[in-house]
Formats: structure tokens, sequence, C-alpha cells
């Protein structure tokens, strides 16, 4: 391991990686990797995951190929240098920021895209001229496997490596000096990554996650509206990785009156979209391991919990599936409703005033995203200033990742 | 009675929770993110400024012995500066950026919203004590945070009236400065803030980040490290000088993280460079220059003691090509030039902060780059040639916060250039809208419409979707029609 951040290191220090035409290079190399290895790639993320083509394509394969033709596209304006206005004191003094590579970086991506969250930050990595060291997940075995396998036959191996392992290999890695590490995955792990850190003086990019709510307060619209809407929650929450995803909704808020219509409409997309029950569910990821399994499974087992199942709940431990399942009012202090969920349990939170909606996302942590379904331009302002979060997403879910630029 | 007192007294875990909970209180409230509320807290600065200015200059000179001039140029003027710059421009800076949208999210309109991160703990230096202290203020409050300032210890006369003035001044509902040492920092970074900034040293700088990662707090930290001048021939070497001097002995006789900390050569021109400096010294210090009123002193007997081990070190003190003198009663060193000290002395392996300038020669110019190199990465990086390529060269391969080019240290006044390090010299950078944005989080916000909802995205998911999605993304109108056509495979 020391023996390949060592070369990462020289390999940075020749300045080879810091030329433009060696960045497209490595870019274009990653478009052809990509292209040229569809199937394996679907293959993997089904043995994984179980997810389908389609939902590959949508949130990882296609999401990646527009991530590296824009920065192909953008690179030579990035790189360039940025000129500052000099005031007039400093005349005739000319001034400007130019980006440098920070120099060799790590990177550690999450097991639920393991494709996109392992290789869209390569993608930045390569094209501001870094070396780079990769650590996919082992929770998604197949998919590391053909990261190690599949980059040293397209990229340059003396500037980006990857290496396979599970948490113990993390640990070690975390101990060396890098010149930045950008970490996807939990807040807990996040603290042991900027901890390590800390020691070296290490910048640190943290993707992490929270409970994502939605609130929803256009189910009184047009009834084309009420669909769209329940479509777009159904396809936020079940539609990336069957909910593991530190975007997808995690929980909706909803006026009270408007609950049952609400519900009846998710029932039918889901049946619409996903099936009809567990033994007929298809279009679908499934659970990533027995320990992710169990923990969901535990979210239920609280009699209170359990009495809120308002549609679902059935589980599969063999195939490591848990259907689609409403909960209309969980405890509001029951370990649904504090941890993030990460999972197929959707809880409908029903106010009084779809305004309270605001003071209870402000008693919890920031999320990473709001998502709220309104007309009201009075509500959308007061969403956006009264509340904090890494994004807000008014009237869809999930969009603003994938077609982000 | 006197327990009372004496609980009052102690700044514990207790205390500093209680502060936390107190301004995050006001945050929550709404208070810091008023328009209003941030322009009146400015101009309460520039006020506090304006109204104390020869306060501020004894506090400066009790705690440095800092010249006036530098007093007033260097830490007020530049502030009140930079404080008339927030108050012009905040409105714009906090107006949200449009973004740019794609074909794949038509119909849809985004844009990037700047909010204030929450509660904020500033800690601050010594050695430009008021500036340090004051200067994250301008962005904090610019942006819209509550703010708790922990002055160093090391300057307690301004510490002090910092905490009277901010008190007199500003909203202390929202803008708090606790004084103390250790065990006050300590307690302060138990608990959970929305952001620190620290300006200091690198070993106190990984305690604070391990601190911050318990709470995932980010972290903006302003170090230093050893700041080099590369000095080539053929240029106006009086000017180059002057400038090296101002920014060694004029910033706090060399007690700045950009101070030029040592200079690099060719062995040509080594004799005339140390000629031009015992010249322009002499004319700025005079013959006796550890009675000169234009030098601040060392700030205190501990860094006194440091400096004479680095000077003292036997391969070393027979480097001295210039000064060398002493005065321990009144903690002053005078301008000290080596030449050639051993690269691996300790003058050259730690960031000198202080009067001592080492001169070390190379064969050319260019092989100063690698030597740079070699080492932690510095907060700023100078170098004087009137070469163009050596320019193109120096820029391209010497990576540090801030390089300057015929000049010393000014960069830092220039509101529209990010000041920060990298690598050992620090992480975050501010200074005119930087610090704004270095205060902010920067939401991103997407408004979708309900027409044209496209059935591609959701189940059941067949190849004619896949095929369609693969187009739509790849964003070829030609590919999306014939896709739509069937004529695509999936």
């Amino acid at each position: 391991m020391e023996k390949s951040i060592a070369e990462l290191r020289e390999t940075f220090k020749t300045g080879g990686t810091k030329s433009i035409s060696w960045r497209k290079s490595q870019l274009k190399a990653l478009l052809q990797l990509i292209n040229q290895n569809e199937d394996s790639i679907f293959k993997a993320l089904d043995q994984d995951l179980g997810k389908s083509p389609v939902e590959s394509y949508r949130d990882e394969v296609g999401v990646l190929k527009k991530s590296v033709t824009y920065t192909l596209s953008c690179l030579e304006k990035w790189v360039a240098p940025k000129k500052a206005e000099v005031p007039l004191l400093f005349f005739p003094a000319k001034a400007e920021v130019m980006p440098q590579p920070l120099g060799v970086v790590l990177i550690f991506s999450s097991w639920n895209f393991p494709f996109t969250l392992a290789l869209d930050p390569l993608i930045g990595a390569i094209s501001a001229g870094n070396t780079v060291l990769l650590k996919p997940s082992d929770l998604a075995p197949a998919c590391m496997s053909f990261l190690v396998e599949t980059i040293p036959k397209y990229l340059d191996n003396k500037a980006v490596k990857v290496l396979a392992g599970g948490a113990d290999i993390g640990e070690r890695l975390l101990q060396l000096k890098w010149d930045k590490i950008f970490f996807t995955g939990s807040p807990r792990v996040g603290r042991l990554v900027m901890a390590a850190a800390a020691k070296h003086l290490t910048p640190v990019t943290l993707e992490l996650g929270g409970k994502s709510p939605a609130i929803v307060d256009t189910l009184s619209t047009t009834p084309s509206k009420a669909k769209v809407t329940a479509k777009r929650i159904v396809g936020g929450k079940w539609g990336p990785c069957t909910g593991q995803a530190c975007i997808a909704i995690d929980y909706v808020l909803v006026e009270e009156k408007l609950a049952s219509t609400l519900i009846e409409l998710l029932k039918k997309t889901i049946k619409r979209f996903y099936g009809e029950n567990i033994k007929s569910l298809k279009n679908i990821s499934r659970i990533v391991n027995k320990h992710q399994f169990q923990r969901l499974v535990n979210l239920l087992k609280d009699p209170d919990v359990a009495d809120s199942i308002v549609y679902g709940g059935s589980v599969d431990e063999e195939k490591l599936v848990i259907e689609p399942t409403i909960l209309l009012d969980p405890p509001l202090d029951s370990e649904i409703m504090s941890e993030e969920i990460f999972g197929p349990l959707l809880p409908i939170i029903t106010l009084k005033n779809v305004e309270e909606s605001i003071d209870f996302i402000n008693s919890k942590s920031n999320p990473l995203v709001i998502y709220a379904f309104t007309e009201d331009e009075t509500f959308k302002k007061r969403i956006l200033s009264e509340t904090s979060s890494g994004t807000v997403t008014f009237n869809d879910s999930m969009v603003q990742y994938r077609y982000s630029i | 009675m006197a327990s009372e007192v004496e609980k009052k007294a102690v700044f514990d875990i207790d205390s500093a929770k209680e502060v936390v909970q107190e301004l995050r209180a006001s945050f929550v409230a709404g208070k810091t993110k008023d328009y209003e509320w941030r322009r009146t807290q400015l101009k309460a600065m520039l006020k506090m400024m304006d109204e104390n200015e020869p306060q501020i200059v004894a506090a400066l000179r009790d705690d440095l012995s800092k010249p006036e001039l530098e007093s007033s140029i260097y830490e007020i003027a530049m502030l009140k500066n930079s404080c008339k710059l927030a108050l012009k421009k905040m409105k714009h800076w906090m107006m949200p950026e449009k973004a740019k949208t794609s074909l794949a999210t038509f119909p849809s309109s985004a844009e990037i919203v700047s909010e204030p991160l929450g509660v904020v703990l500033v800690i601050s230096a010594w050695n430009y004590p008021f500036l340090l202290s004051l200067d994250p203020f301008i962005g904090a409050i610019a942006a819209g945070n509550a703010i708790v300032l922990k002055p160093s210890e090391i300057s307690p006369a301004t510490a002090s009236l910092l905490a009277k003035l901010v008190a007199n001044y500003m909203d202390s509902s929202c803008i708090k400065v606790v004084e103390g040492a250790v065990p006050e920092t300590t307690a302060l970074l138990e608990q959970k803030w929305d952001k620190i900034m620290y300006t200091g040293n690198g070993r106190i700088a990984r305690i604070v980040m391990a601190a911050a990662a318990k709470h995932l707090t980010p972290v903006v930290l302003e170090l230093g490290g050893k700041c080099p001048v590369i000095v080539d021939s053929g240029i106006n070497l009086q000017v180059a000088t002057r400038r090296i001097i101002a920014g060694k002995w004029g910033c706090n006789n060399g007690q700045a993280c950009i101070s030029p900390d040592y200079i690099i050569t060719t062995k040509d021109y080594a004799v005339e460079l140390v000629d031009s400096f015992k010249c322009e010294l002499e004319l700025f210090y005079g013959k006796n220059p550890l009675e000169s009123k234009d030098l601040s002193r060392v700030v205190n007997s501990n860094h006194f003691a440091r400096l004479l081990k680095l000077l003292d070190e036997d391969k070393v003190s027979s480097k001295i090509v210039y000064g060398g003198e002493r005065d321990k009663s009144n903690l002053k060193i005078a301008p000290t030039i080596l030449l050639d000290v051993p690269q691996d002395s300790l003058i050259m392996n730690e960031e000198i902060f202080g009067p001592l300038l080492p001169i070390i020669t190379i064969d050319k110019v260019e092989d100063s780059f690698d030597l740079i190199t070699s080492g932690a990465k510095p907060l700023a990086a100078y170098m004087f040639t009137n070469n163009k390529k050596l320019k193109e060269k120096f820029v391209e391969k010497v990576s540090a916060g801030g390089l300057v080019i015929n000049d010393t240290t000014v960069h830092l006044a220039e509101p529209t250039l990010p000041f920060g390090g990298v690598g050992d010299s620090g992480m975050g950078a501010y200074h005119g809208k930087f610090s704004f944005d270095t205060f902010s989080h920067k939401k991103a916000v997407l408004y979708r419409s309900f027409a044209g909802d496209a059935p591609l995205r959701y189940p059941p998911y067949t190849d004619g979707k896949l095929g369609l999605l693969k187009a739509l993304l790849g964003g070829s109108i030609l590919g999306i029609i014939r896709a739509l056509m069937g004529w695509s495979k999936a």
C-alpha cells in the first residue's frame, strides 16, 4: 500500500498530471471504459443490489457519461486563471486566481451507487490534475472487483489506483498523509475520516446524508398534479436503490385532512410501478446485505411503529427484499423517525397545517435535501429562508442530482 | 459572596454551553439573518474604530510595541476598508445566483441561495490581534451569522480592549468575546459550532480540526509556513530590497504569517543583494536598530528565547552578515541577515516568525523552484524578476496560498483575491466576497413544474424507456428523435 502511494506522489511530482492533454486523455479513457463495459456494469449492479438496467443507466451510467462529457467540454475554461480586479492603489499591478491541483487525493465511495460515487469524484480529481487512490466500498463486492480489474486497463496506472478491501484497509489509508480526502458515507464514519485528516491538516469533502423530508401541499389542486406528485414521491423513494440513497425521500409531511388521499395515490402508484405484492415485486433494487436488512426490520419491530403500517410490511430474508412500506404517523420518538431510514419504509407524518412542516424540519438536524411539492409562492419563499438544507427541490425529487450541472 | 464571584469568573464547559445556547437562540429567532441587523453591526464596527483609534494603537503598543503607522494602516485602515466594502456590496452578495439548467430537467429553473451557517467561532492570533479578530467578523456578519470571538491571550491588552469595545458597540445577544487561554479555548472547542475559523500555527490547528471533526464542523485554518523570496538579477534592486524589508521587518518585525521567511538568490548576485540590504536597513532603522521606534518588539520571552535558539545554533551563528544584536530586557532583536546557513539548521526547518532573514544561494535561479517545492507548501511565495519565462515557471511550479511577483505581502490588501493557505499552510480562504462565501452555505435550489412529466423516468422499466433515457441524457436531439421512433438500440 505504501509503495502505491509513494508512486502516486512521485507521479504527481513529475508534473505529468498537470498537463491539460493528460487530463483530457484520462477523461476520454474513462468514457471509453463506461461505453465499452456497460453490460458488465449492469451485471455487477444487479448482482450487488438487484438494480435493473434502467435504474442503473439513469442513476449511474448515464450520470457518469454526462459528467465526463460536460467536464471535457469545460475543462479548458476551468483550468484557466481568472482575472481579479485590482484597486487603483496598486496600479499598474495585475492579479489573477489560478487553480492548482492539490496533489494526491484519496476517494472513499459508498455501496449504494457504487459507480457514480466512485467515478464522479474521480472525474473531478483528474480534471483538476491530481493523482488518485480510489477505495470503493466492499459492501458492493462485484462492483468493487469490476473497478479494481477494469480501471487499470483504461487509465494511467501510475496516477490512478484502485484498492480493494474493507474497513481495515480504510483505517490504514487514513493514517497516511493525503492532500485531500473525499468521503461519501455515513456521518459516523465521516467523523472518523475528519479526525484522521486533522492529524495531517488534510482538507476533506464529506458527502453524508440525513432525513430528507418531502412536504406535500399540492393534493388539493388538479387531479393530474396530484398524480404527478404521487409518481414523483414514489419515484423519489423507491426508485433510487429502494430508498438506500442519501437523497431519497426519507419521510413525508402532509396535512391530516389530505393524508388518506395521498396514501391511496401512493398505493396505486406503487402497485403500478413495482407490482401488487412482495412475490411479484419488480423494477426495484434489493437491500444490500443482511446487516442492513436486519437494521430495517428492527425499525419495524417497535409495536407502535408496526401498528402504524398502512401498506406493505412484508419481508423476504432470503432474497433480502422488503416491499415498499408506508406508515402513517409512527411515534415521533421512535427510531424510524430519529435515524436516517435508508430503505424502503416511508413514514407519513400528518400536521394540522402544512406550514408546521417548517418547524418540524427545523427540530431535526439539517437534511441533505428538502423536497417541497407546492405551488404557493409565499410558502416556497418561507421554506427557502426559514429552513437549512444542502439543497431544496420544488415539485420533484432526485432530478437535482441526476441532471445537475 | 466570594465564591459566587469566583464561580462567574471561571469560564468552563457549562459556561461555553450557555454562550452557544444563547447565540443559537438568537440565530434561530432570525435576528442575524435580517439585512438591517447586518448593516447596523457593520456600521457599529466602523464607529467603534473611528471613536477608539488611539486606544487601539495604545493596546497594540502595549502588546507588541507596534509602531503607530503599522497599527493605523495594517490593522485599523485595512479593517475599515474591508468593512466599507462589505457594506457596499453585501446586498449584491446576498442575492441568489441564477444557475443554468439543462435539457434533461426542462422546464425548470435553478438558483444558488446563500444562507448563514449559524453560530461561528473565531479564534484569532496575537500578531495582528485586532485585524485577525475583526476581519473574520465582517464576513461572518455579512453572511448573517452569530459569532463568538476568542482572541489570543498572548496579546492581552488588545484582547480585553476587544472584549470591552465589542460589548459596547455590537449586539451582545448575537456577538460575544470570550477571553482566556487554553482552558477556555478547550471549553469552547467542545461545543458544536457551525463553522470554526482559526488563525495560528499548525500544531493547534490539528487540535482545532480534531475537535471540529467530532461535530462535523467545517473549518477555515489560516496558518503559515516558510514564505520564500526568490531574487533574480537584472531587477531594480533598490525597490526590491525596500519591498522585502517592508514585508519582513515592516510587518510586525517579521512576526507575520506572510512575512518573507528566507531568500533564495544566485551565488553571483548574493553579495550585491546583501550590500543593498545593509544600505536600506540602515536608512530605515538607523545605526542602532535596537533603539528604532519603527520596529515592533518580539512578542514575549518565549518567542525571544526561541529566536535566539535559532540564531545561536553553532552552524548558524557564524553566518551572520548583518545585525545579530539583542536586548533581552526590551525583547528586541536587531534586523539580522545570515548568508548560506546549512539546510539542516533549525532556522531553515521551522517558520522563523521574527527578524532573522537567511539568504540561501544556488547556482541558477531555476534551481530555486525545486528547493521550494521540496518543503511544505507555504502561505505565500514571492519572486523578484523581470524575466517573463521565469515568472510563468514560478506561477506554474510553486504551490502556495498566494504568490506575488515583484513585491511582498501586498496581496493581503486585495479583496478580489482569496487569502488562504494550501497543505500545511491551511485550508479555506477569506477577504472580500470570499469572506461572505466562507461563512455561507450555498444552497442549491431547483424549481420544477408539473408540466411535461416524462413517463420514462418511472417503472415499469422497458427497453424502449432505456433507449429514450440514454438519448435524453446524451443530450442530442437526433438521438432523442431516433429513440422516440424506436430506431436506436436500448
